[in-house]
């Protein structure tokens, strides 16, 4: 097992190692001078020049992207443009409201998605199972922000239950907090959420065929005992899987819903650094991204043993 | 539906015949329902002049913010133009972006994935770089290769592809690989077929289903990214009226005019979910293996 996560530690290096040459030469093919836009309009070429010196952008590519990543291996991520601040502090700055709502947006989708593939998967063909999957349909049809705006109107605007916009750090109350979370979490939950249901039901359907399941039902268990007892139980590693893949799905929905509700978080910083092409800040954020996204999926790979005894590494 | 179909077998291609054409639609109407939304979306975009509508750049500041009404059937903006044209002509956007992107993802994913499903070591070196790619979330890469480009509808098309690029090679590339190993294919080379001629009798046609499925999600999602580039504002440019654009500048008065934000809303969710419902029948209908378990 130790060894298995060594293994998959290295195996991410390549991978990070291409994320970073990726998200290097972003910044590097960019337009524009970062030296010229730090001087500002009045500055004369030579002060240009010195910066460029000072920043150490007339060296050739491959002595940039060594001192970069020798950078970004100790931490430092660089300067913003706009703001002078390292882009680290930035990111640091920010990270609750994001990390918030993106546990937030996990807990509400994984507790709506789970029980409704089960339900489906248990009376497959009839009705109901039609009816979830109609739902998953709609769900991934739906985009994250057009569900938004349809909650605001709703519950905001409309039944005044909820406020319309804006973060509450959980240090100021529980209740504000979750206030807070409620409509951007479930607007961001629902797409995650139809295609969890999709694969639970799928992975649940593969299960309930098996001949144990018959044996089960045989020995006089309740359906709810086979259901979660041995059903659920078996079907847990592709729905894992599933949820870690559909990482990728969340950030990029993260970025949206912060801007919708505005939520000060690293979304609505990506979207305030490409308005103002501030691109050292855009490089910390898609490499902590992918960060995220690689570790999230070596976790679930991780998870297996746990989901699945048969699974050894 | 957004993550690959993975596990498709050896198959046979699409069903040519008429006949067998209405037996799909017959037996998926999912398919049906989806494709005459699709139609009903593709004329509406195409004859969009046609339709009661007016210039939908022309402003007209008396008439600011006008609720729907007869007169103005979707309501004005804050710059007075018409909703109810602006969102018929958005749809030719939508459709050409999502329509490329399919189309140009699946074309260049092909001929990696088959490169890749043949040479060892080409394989070893670019699905590194797929992997690498794929570990940034498609959205994020998007944005990116715009914040580093002119908006344009062209730059999003291109941007939108690069992140879509890598799950389709990884698709070929797995047809690729389990088709090498079947007998047909075996025996093909046994008796001294061509490498080309193998290619084109027997590995491209098995690819054509996965292709058409992966493709049509991808054009739903390529038309949500869209909307999604636009409305933070590194998108199509603001003058083109997109519906991601349309959404943009309502944002701010969403509590005040709502009307701005609902249409595009109402009509980008409608065709995403006609192109998935197509997207589910063919994938059904094609590969019935999966269907079972989906």
């Amino acid at each position: 097992m130790f060894s298995y996560i060594v293994r998959r530690l290295i195996a991410t290096i390549p991978v990070m190692a291409i994320v970073a040459a990726v998200v290097f030469s972003l910044l590097y093919f960019a337009p524009g001078d970062p030296a010229a836009i730090i001087a500002g309009d009045l500055a004369t070429a030579e002060d240009i020049a010195r910066i460029h010196h000072q920043l150490g952008l007339d060296e050739p590519f491959l002595v940039r992207f060594w001192q970069w990543t020798w950078g970004v291996l100790h931490g430092d991520l660089g300067i913003s443009i706009f703001t002078s601040l390292p882009v680290w502090q930035l990111i640091q700055q920010r990270v609750e409201p994001t990390a918030a709502l993106t546990v937030s947006t996990l807990i509400v989708s994984v507790s709506i998605a789970i029980p409704i593939g089960v339900v489906a998967a248990a009376n497959a063909g009839t009705w109901i199972d039609r009816a979830a999957m109609a739902f998953a349909v709609l769900g991934f049809s739906v985009p994250s922000f057009v569900l938004a705006y349809v909650l605001i109107l709703v519950f905001s605007v409309g039944l005044d239950w909820l406020p319309v916009q804006g973060y509450s750090s959980i240090t100021a109350g529980i209740w504000p907090f979750l206030q807070h979370l409620i409509l951007p979490s479930t607007a961001l939950g629902l797409i995650y959420a139809a295609l969890i249901a999709r694969i639970t039901r799928a992975s649940m359907l593969e299960v309930l065929s098996q001949d144990y399941i018959r044996t089960a039902r045989a020995k006089g268990l309740s359906s709810q005992d086979v259901l979660i007892g041995h059903a659920l139980k078996n079907a847990a590693v592709p729905i894992a899987t599933i949820i870690g893949i559909g990482i990728a799905l969340l950030i990029g929905g993260v970025i949206v819903t912060e801007t919708v509700f505005a939520i000060p978080g690293i979304g609505r910083l990506t979207v305030d650094a490409i308005l103002r092409r501030d691109y050292p800040v855009i490089q910390g954020v898609i490499l902590l991204f992918s960060a995220a996204y690689v570790i999230v999926n070596l976790l679930v790979d991780l998870s297996y043993t746990v989901l699945d005894p048969r699974v050894r590494f | 539906m957004t993550a690959a179909p993975i596990g498709f077998e050896a198959q046979r291609a699409a069903p040519r015949e008429r006949g067998a054409f209405r037996d799909l639609l017959r037996r998926h109407p999912t398919v049906a329902i989806g494709a005459a939304i699709l139609a009903l979306m593709l004329l509406m975009a195409v004859f969009a002049p046609y339709l009661g509508t007016v210039d939908p750049q022309a402003l007209s500041p008396v008439r600011r913010l006008r609720f729907p009404s007869r007169a103005y059937w979707f309501g004005t903006d804050m710059l007075g133009r018409d909703v109810y044209s602006r969102v018929l002509y958005g749809a030719r956007i939508s459709l050409w972006v999502g329509f490329w992107v399919a189309f140009f993802s699946t074309a260049i994913g092909l001929v990696i994935g088959l490169v890749t499903g043949f040479s060892r070591p080409v394989d070893a070196v670019l699905m590194r770089v797929m992997d690498g790619l794929m570990s940034i979330p498609p959205v994020l890469l998007a944005i990116a290769l715009m914040a580093l480009t002119r908006a344009s509808t062209s730059n999003v098309i291109l941007s939108i592809t690069v992140s879509q690029v890598p799950q389709v090679t990884r698709l070929v590339r797995g047809v690729v690989l389990t088709l090498r190993e079947q007998p047909f294919v075996e025996a093909a080379v046994a008796v001294g077929t061509g490498f080309f001629k193998t290619l084109r009798r027997h590995i491209l046609p098995n690819t054509v289903a996965p292709l058409l499925v992966q493709g049509t999600y991808i054009c739903a999602s390529a038309m949500i990214t869209e909307a999604i580039l636009s409305f933070i504002g590194a998108g199509t440019p603001p003058n083109v009226p997109s519906w991601g654009n349309i959404m943009a500048e309502g944002r701010s008065l969403f509590q005040v005019a709502y009307y701005i934000v609902l249409f595009p809303s109402v009509f980008l969710s409608v065709t995403v979910l006609a192109v998935n419902l197509v997207g589910d029948g063919l994938r059904d209908a094609l590969d019935p293996r999966l269907a079972r378990r989906m």
